[in-house]
């Protein structure tokens, strides 16, 4: 015959934490960042340093690239991105669930850097929102790092409503 | 031994090259537009320029004619390069197809013709392969606007 353990009795203390609902939410979420690798060109390199052990960017949750975008919440367009490109990076961004972030990594990603011709796009934010701009060419991986922690804050302080008017 | 054999290849082709020079270790060979097939077939058989390196353009806007077409050569029998170039004016920008000699020269030709729309003529397949569907102009010529974009995602509006 199997006994169930004794469930301790409620000391009095410490049972129950109050707390408000977007500071909870934010908490989990900033902790939970799952980025999308949209990686085109050679920032591509730095992006391998700072996700591996040296710079580690598990330490912040943001580890587990996920390829499909319908399961990521953080797009990092990490490169130069082409006007061929473009319907694509869009068509990314449209497949991913709310909430989500985006992150322009390096200096071609952000104003289409000294890519000013026929190519290339002059920065991402033509046609996608985003929230965070990490300069650079490359950016160092301390930048990039910065760049993830600001992006926690943000989240963080942020309102997390549980119904909003696009879900 | 390269000097031999851009001496012999200056003899046999010198009835149909309007100059030839080295330069940079590499011959270089001017010819009418009209001669490029016998020129290529010459260089081919004889003299074993088996691979097709590259086919290119230059625009010099104030030529007539204005652009070159530029084509590059390796023989693995001699171990030597030699650079092909021709004249054709913005009218009638078109030079024979090198599909028959060299496979390869397809998907070359394909760019050259959208960046400098110079006609491959007898190449069937002249879509566009580094650009898109819809560009308009050739982006590569000098009178080209170099901040003229033609984005295929419309712009989003922003506050600025």
């Amino acid at each position: 015959m199997t006994t169930q353990p004794a469930r301790p009795a409620p000391s009095g203390a410490f049972e129950y934490l109050t707390t408000r609902k977007d500071e909870f939410v934010g908490w989990a979420r900033k902790f939970s960042l799952f980025p999308y690798p949209f990686v085109t060109a050679c920032c591509a390199m730095e992006f391998m340093s700072v996700s591996s052990t040296l710079y580690d960017t598990d330490r912040f949750g943001a580890a587990l690239p996920r390829f499909t975008p319908r399961q990521s919440d953080l797009l990092m367009v990490v490169g130069t991105v082409t006007h061929k490109q473009a319907p694509i990076l869009r068509k990314v961004y449209e497949q991913m669930c709310e909430p989500k972030w985006v992150i322009a990594f390096g200096v071609c990603a952000t104003s289409g850097g000294f890519y000013q011709n026929y190519a290339a796009l002059p920065g991402i934010d033509r046609i996608i929102p985003v929230d965070l701009y990490i300069p650079g060419c490359p950016p160092r991986p301390e930048m990039v790092i910065d760049g993830i922690m600001k992006l926690q804050d943000r989240i963080a302080r942020d309102r997390h409503p549980i119904i909003n008017e696009k879900f | 031994m390269n000097e031999a054999v851009f001496t012999e290849i200056r003899e046999q082709l010198s009835g149909v090259t309007r100059e030839a020079a080295v330069e940079h270790g590499v011959l270089a060979l001017e010819i009418e537009p009209a001669n490029l097939l016998e020129v290529v077939d010459a260089l081919k058989d004889a003299f074993g320029f088996d691979m097709f390196l590259d086919v290119t353009a230059v625009d010099w806007p104030e030529r007539e004619p204005r652009f070159d077409v530029v084509w590059h050569f390796y023989s693995t029998r001699h171990f030597v390069r030699v650079r092909v170039k021709t004249r054709v004016p913005l009218a009638a920008p078109s030079v024979d197809t090198l599909v028959p000699f060299y496979g390869s020269a397809r998907y070359m030709e394909r760019e050259c013709h959208e960046m400098y729309g110079i006609v491959f003529r007898g190449n069937e397949d002249l879509r566009p392969i580094l650009l898109y569907e819809g560009f308009e102009g050739y982006p590569l010529r000098k009178d080209y606007p170099k901040q003229k974009e033609q984005p295929l995602v419309p712009y989003r509006e922003t506050k600025s």
